[in-house]
């Protein structure tokens, strides 16, 4: 999903459609925090900081991104040298190519390769290719990921269910600056022939994460 | 002193693979910190820097999200851009609202 | 700029207060330079809320073995980290 699918949503939140309601959680008093929340986005329109049309805007941006836009970039990665070396150099400026909004922060992709497994963490907060891989799941912000990764990756790779034989070095990634990572995994074996969408399906967020490999669906 | 955010190489338990669905206040956390960076209200750096002062405790105490407003509340006050009784009251008026006792 | 792809370097070993993007556990190892991240704001300024001056940010690579002796995993594996140039100190 991309940029595009979630401007046609901008269109019909101009009519402001309230959210289904959910009243197991609804019906509950707010938490401190959640009624912070509201405050602060209430001061925020309050004070012309923001629209309340803006708030509602990101959500439908934040709603949108999904691993399946790094999945297209990595599909047509495999099918186009060019297009690989572009990614490679920038991984920007390949999704703007797509027609996909890869946000501001610069994301650089690594490569696996048979005798190389690349893998992404965070060890100091929890850095993500939000735009291309969608919000980032839970244990990415573990403290039993961000410390474990670094110092045992293959332990935890298995745990993944990523065994990786001696003949494939490790390289863990520490985003630690404004820089965002993403992987393009190894293209499976026995999809010679196969289009960009049915190859995209193969890559699953863990397999741009490092966690997991491209796998035949 | 390595500190509490800091915890690459730390001992660590088996990790979790269990995902939730974020919940829409969880979101909108999330939105409320896009927009207020993109105002230019404060940076990412100071984001990640209030997160960090709110200490050992918020930690093992607080959620994710929790963490993240609580560090956006801090900054509005920090920089000017509200005071305590402004955003003690826009709680009272959002915790009335929600009850459906409010205006 | 100091420094170059290939150079050896050894992350300073400090523990100030503050704000700071480069983790303790790899503080006082060597690693090399293995490209270039980009000139970036400094985030040790920008967190308190100043402008500073943007430095360039290297990519090091450091052996598993540097950083943790009883390593279990291959010779080759490695951690790269995204550093801002005054944490690194040129070796030789």
């Amino acid at each position: 999903m991309n940029q595009d699918h979630a401007h046609s949503h901008d269109a019909e939140h101009e009519h402001h459609h309230p959210h289904p309601r959910q009243p197991d959680v609804e019906d509950a008093p707010l938490s401190w925090h959640m009624a912070l929340t509201e405050a602060v986005a209430d001061l925020m329109v309050a004070k012309g900081l923001c629209t309340t049309a803006d708030i509602h805007r990101t959500l439908e941006v934040i709603d949108a991104a999904s691993p399946a836009a790094g999945a297209r970039l990595v599909a047509r990665a495999w099918l186009d040298p060019v297009f690989r070396e572009l990614m490679l150099a920038d991984v920007n400026r390949a999704a703007s190519d797509l027609g996909i909004d890869a946000g501001a922060i610069p994301i650089r992709a690594v490569e696996n390769r048979p005798d190389l497994h690349n893998v992404i963490v965070c060890t100091l907060c929890s850095c993500y290719p939000r735009f291309l891989l969608g919000g980032s799941p839970d244990w990415y912000k573990s403290k039993a990921y961000r410390s474990r990764m670094v110092r045992e990756p293959r332990a935890v790779l298995r745990e993944f269910g990523v065994d990786l034989p001696a003949d494939v070095r490790v390289d863990v990634h520490d985003s630690t600056a404004e820089l965002r990572y993403m992987v393009i995994p190894n293209r499976p074996v026995g999809t010679e022939g196969w289009s960009e969408e049915r190859l995209a399906e193969t890559v699953t967020r863990d397999a741009m994460i490092g966690t997991g490999l491209a796998r035949c669906v | 002193m390595q500190r509490i955010h800091d915890v690459g190489g730390l001992p660590g338990g088996p990790i979790d693979q269990a995902a939730h669905d974020y919940a829409p206040w969880e979101k909108k956390v999330d939105a409320i910190m896009r927009l207020l960076i993109g105002a230019k209200v404060f940076t990412l750096d100071e984001m990640r820097r209030a997160i960090e002062e709110l200490g050992p405790g918020a930690y093992e105490q607080l959620s994710y999200y929790e963490r993240w407003i609580q560090a956006a509340g801090n900054l509005l006050l920090e920089k000017g851009v509200a005071t305590p009784m402004e955003i003690g009251k826009a709680m009272d008026a959002a915790r009335a609202r929600h009850a459906g006792t409010g205006p | 700029m100091t420094l170059k792809k290939g150079d050896h370097v050894r992350v300073l070993h400090l523990d100030p207060p503050g704000h700071h993007r480069t983790p303790s556990f790899v503080r006082g190892r060597e690693g090399i330079v293995e490209a270039l991240a980009g000139r970036m704001p400094d985030a040790e300024m920008m967190a308190y809320g100043r402008r500073g001056v943007d430095q360039p940010v290297w990519r090091v690579r450091f052996r598993q073995a540097e950083l943790w002796p009883d390593y279990e995993g291959e010779a080759g594996d490695a951690v790269i980290v995204d550093l801002y140039e005054h944490w690194l100190e040129p070796l030789r």
